[in-house]
This record gives structure tokens, C-alpha cells and sequence, in this order.
């Protein structure tokens, strides 16, 4: 499943990164404190989170998350949304709570 | 493969920059074709450490150098220093404060991220004076 697919099957609207829509999704991951998330996440992952700064891109990027979801509609910050268009880290949005969102991911997932 | 040396001068109180050192050490790593668990590590291990001289320490400067075999990391800074290193060490500890922890920093994670993560840390550091990380990955655990 790819990040487009599960996009579109969520209704998640996408905020910056649309190169990086046709990656693989391996997991899911949810956080918020960015080093316990570093520590934690792995490739593949789509990470839910409410963190939509710069640092958060920078964490998606060396983990090398799939994708941010920011969930309950948490703002992304204007730099940040740039460095994530330059890098094609797709950052997802939805009003869903992070729990809700990870029982509809944990239904697409194999 | 080649070796490489590179110098990065770490910029302080700039979180929009903080991470960058990091990430370009990454891409070079992939581009040279490097173990992947190797350089997830690296990655980890030196944004950890980045980020701790952009927030504790006001900047500093990494020097990394890849082998074939390892990376050696050495971040250096010219900041407060670490008085009890021993319960910097311990997950859970911070100092940092609370305009840093609402940027999702401060989980006390850093520093034993780094200690899991690296092959070899060595930390010296004086009250007033600085603080230097010195790390190595093994490209093979
Ligand atoms: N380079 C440094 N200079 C001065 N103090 C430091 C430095 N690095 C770490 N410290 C001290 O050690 C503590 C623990 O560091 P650690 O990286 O584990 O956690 P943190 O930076 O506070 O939070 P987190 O890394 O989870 O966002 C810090 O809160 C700070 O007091
Ligand atoms: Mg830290």
C-alpha cells in the first residue's frame, strides 16, 4: 500500500511533499516528543503526530518515515512545509485523532 | 570506497537549520553506498547531538570522517558544559526549557539515543568550558 493509496482511502488532505506519494507503507508510528520518535520509528512508518514543525521534517527525514500525518488538524509551519516540498516528505492532514486514525490505518495494513 | 573528512560549523538557537549537519551526512553516506543500519545510525546518533549544541550549548562544530569501516564523529562546543554527566546520561533527564519542550524536544532521549545508537561515545566536558561528543558507527555492528 502506498501513501497515496492510504490518502485516499482515509480522506487525509495532503499539506506539502506530493513527490513522495508513491512510497510503500511498512507501520505505523505515533509520537510526539521527536527523540523518542528518532529512537523509535522505523523506515516505512507513517508517522501520526501533532508536531508540524521543521525539527518534525527533520526527524521524518533520518528516520526515513514514509510520511507525517498530523492529526486533529495540528498547523504545519510555513518552513516547514517548504523543507518538506524540497525533501518530498509527504505531509498529510486530518481531524481524525491519532487514534483514530490508527485504527482505520491498522485495517489497511497486512 | 574512498574515505571522506567533513566539517560542519553547527549554527546556535537556529532550530530551522538544526538537523542539517545530520542530514547531509546521510545523503553522502547513501550516495557512497553504505550499510544502511550504519547510516539510520549515524543519522540518529549525530542529530541527537546536533540538536543538544543548538539547544544546550549555543552552536559548535561536527568533524565527521567515514572509512570504510566506520564513522568517527566529533561535535565540539563551547558552551555551559555538562555538570552530572551521569544523570545527563539517564533517559528521562532534561534541562531544556519550556519554549524548546513545545517544539517536542526535552524527552531526556538525546543523549542515551546516542549512547544505543553509536558503536563507541566518549563525552568529555568542563562546567564553563564546553562540551565534545566523540562517536563512532561501525559499518558493521
Ligand atoms: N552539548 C551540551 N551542552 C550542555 N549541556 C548538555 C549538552 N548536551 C546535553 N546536555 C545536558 O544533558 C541533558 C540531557 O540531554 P538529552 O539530549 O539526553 O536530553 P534533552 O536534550 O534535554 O531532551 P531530548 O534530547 O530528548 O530532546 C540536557 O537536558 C542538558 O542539561
Ligand atoms: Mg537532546
Amino acid at each position: 500500500m502506498t501513501v497515496k493509496e492510504v490518502a485516499e482511502k482515509l480522506d487525509l488532505s495532503l499539506l506539502a511533499g506530493e513527490d513522495g506519494m508513491d512510497r510503500e507503507i511498512h507501520g505505523c508510528y505515533i509520537g510526539d516528543l521527536l527523540s523518542w520518535v528518532m529512537a523509535r520509528a522505523s523506515s516505512g512508518d507513517i508517522w501520526l503526530t501533532v508536531m508540524g514543525n521543521v525539527n518534525a521534517i527533520a526527524v521524518a527525514a533520518l528516520t526515513d518515515a514514509a510520511c507525517i500525518v498530523l492529526t486533529e488538524s495540528a498547523p504545519l509551519d510555513e518552513d516547514a512545509r517548504t523543507r518538506a516540498q524540497q525533501q518530498g516528505i509527504p505531509v498529510l492532514s486530518t481531524e481524525m485523532t491519532a487514534y483514530q486514525a490508527a485504527r482505520r490505518i491498522a485495517e489497511l495494513l497486512p | 570506497m574512498s574515505s571522506l573528512s567533513l566539517h560542519y560549523v553547527v549554527p546556535g538557537d537556529d532550530f530551522t537549520r538544526a538537523g542539517e549537519a545530520s542530514s547531509d551526512v546521510k545523503n553522502k553516506l547513501k550516495k557512497l553506498g553504505y550499510n544502511s543500519d550504519a547510516i539510520r545510525r549515524v543519522a540518529i546518533a549525530m542529530y541527537e547531538a546536533e540538536i543538544n549544541m543548538v539547544i544546550h550549548a549555543g552552536g559548535g562544530e561536527a568533524f565527521v570522517e567515514v572509512s570504510p569501516q566506520n564513522v568517527e564523529i566529533q561535535m565540539v562546543d563551547h558552551g555551559p558544559g555538562i555538570a552530572d554527566i551521569e544523570k545527563a546520561m539517564q533517559a528521562g533527564y532534561s534541562t531544556a526549557p519550556d519554549k524548546v519542550r513545545s517544539l517536542g524536544f526535552g524527552a531526556g532521549m538525546g543523549l542515551p539515543n546516542i549512547a544505543k545508537y553509536s558503536d563507541t561515545l566518549k563525552i568529555e566536558t568542563e562546567v564553563g568550558k564546553g562540551t565534545t561528543l566523540y562517536m563512532t558507527v561501525l559499518a558493521n555492528r
